[in-house]
């Protein structure tokens, strides 16, 4: 996955996410497989950056990568299902990075604190992003629609949609995917210039 | 380890997700409420003139404040464990009872004459209430600390000394009934003592115990 272009690439990442992080805080394996694997490549971005900038070499960007894999699935009950994904990552691979490098001793190289101001902080945009995100939402269609709108903007349950549209919870995750998928596709087919 | 291999093993871990932060705060709130209770009445039990006092303003305004700052450190508390949190600034709901002690330390001083100051602002124990308040106060602290460990403070020793102020409110909640010394000249300077010692206590804790 690669460095989002703008707010709205990095909003559908968002809800991708968060809709994956919802279902496999509740048991489902496969799309928390699929969170993981989509957020390394991010986090070895992440991690390459802050070595680079504390001067550390890239040769313990895997270490900080697994750590904050590893943290990520330990602390996934502190992530509030009702906020956004990527604040929540982004605190943790960043406390992660400052940890590693602090245990190496090279604190007193590195400013933290200047360190903290450059690693990459998306709360604000995240917060930003949900109206244009609905506006592409509503481009959506027929169940899709309602599910996506349901799961990954009103917050609910994969049960709960699969017993509001009486569908069985394999079929609903199996719309949700499409439709995220269809979200993306949405968003890159239209770039306004 | 490849990664690849470290996310499969994780993907394939099937243990249930912790109770959410919040729901662990509110757990160790009430326990920890309990337990100053209980310690309160073994240890101290409500003054003689209970009933009597409860009729007084300046009686009553110790609950107030120390209720004021334990619901203000419990907000302040939820929003700083949050890992995202880390970054924004102190919680400004810790300044309502700071406000509300000096607005009550200013109509003290003008109700009362400047000669009967010393003796309300000395009281009579003030060294029982500086021991009582974080002896109160430890069992909350403690509690709280458990529910901590098991979240993700990105900022452990902000968040050790605000669940300090936290249990240091609890305690003064329950010392409050106990202690005669109603006068904001006393409360302002011995409970602010006390519940500033845990603060501190909270905050080296924190530096040691809420790292992850």
């Amino acid at each position: 996955m690669s460095q989002p272009k703008n707010p709205g690439e990095a909003s559908v990442r968002e809800v991708q996410w968060a809709a994956w992080m919802r279902a496999g805080l509740d048991g489902d394996g496969e799309a928390y497989r699929l969170l993981l694997d989509a957020l390394a490549p991010v986090l070895r971005r992440i991690a390459r950056q802050g070595l680079r900038q504390a001067g550390a070499g890239n040769a313990e960007a895997e270490d900080v990568v697994q750590e904050v894999l590893l943290a990520v699935h330990l602390k996934r009950h502190t992530w509030m299902r009702d906020q956004p994904f990527s604040p929540w990552l982004n605190a943790i691979a960043r406390y992660k990075l400052i940890d590693v490098l602090r245990r190496r001793g090279r604190r007193g190289e590195v400013p933290i604190d200047d360190l903290i101001e450059v690693l990459p902080d998306q709360s604000v945009q995240a917060e930003a992003s949900p109206r244009e995100l609905e506006k592409l939402v509503d481009r959506l269609q027929g169940r899709e629609h309602d599910i996506v709108t349901a799961i990954s903007l009103e917050g609910k349950s994969v049960r709960d949609a699969a017993a509001k549209w009486s569908m069985s919870e394999g079929a609903v995750r199996v719309a949700l995917y499409r439709g995220l998928k269809r979200l993306a596709q949405l968003y890159r087919g239209d770039e306004p210039a | 380890m490849k990664t690849d291999d470290l996310i499969s093993a994780l993907a394939a871990d099937e243990t249930p997700p912790a109770p959410t932060p919040r729901r662990m705060l509110w757990r160790a709130v009430a326990g920890g409420a309990l337990a100053a209770c209980i310690a309160f009445f073994v240890l101290l039990g409500p003054r003689p003139d209970f009933m009597q006092a409860i009729e007084t303003v300046r009686f009553v305004f110790k609950f107030v404040v120390s209720l004021a700052l334990a619901a203000s450190a419990f907000v302040a508390l939820r929003r700083a464990m949050r890992p995202e949190m880390g970054a924004r600034p102190l919680h400004a709901v810790l300044l309502v009872a700071p406000a509300l002690l000096i607005a009550a330390l200013v109509l003290e001083m003008l109700a009362v004459p400047a000669s009967d100051w010393a003796a309300r602002w000395i009281g009579h124990n003030w060294l029982y209430c500086m021991s009582f308040i974080p002896i109160l106060s430890l069992a909350p602290l403690a509690l709280l600390f458990f529910a901590l460990h098991r979240g993700a403070s990105t900022t452990p020793v902000r968040t050790g000394a605000i669940a300090g102020l936290l249990a240091g409110g609890i305690g003064a909640v329950f010392y409050a009934a106990h202690c005669t010394d109603d006068s904001p000249l006393f409360v302002a300077t011995w409970y602010t003592i006390a519940i500033g010692f845990m603060t501190g206590l909270g905050a080296l804790c924190g530096a040691r115990l809420l790292r992850w």
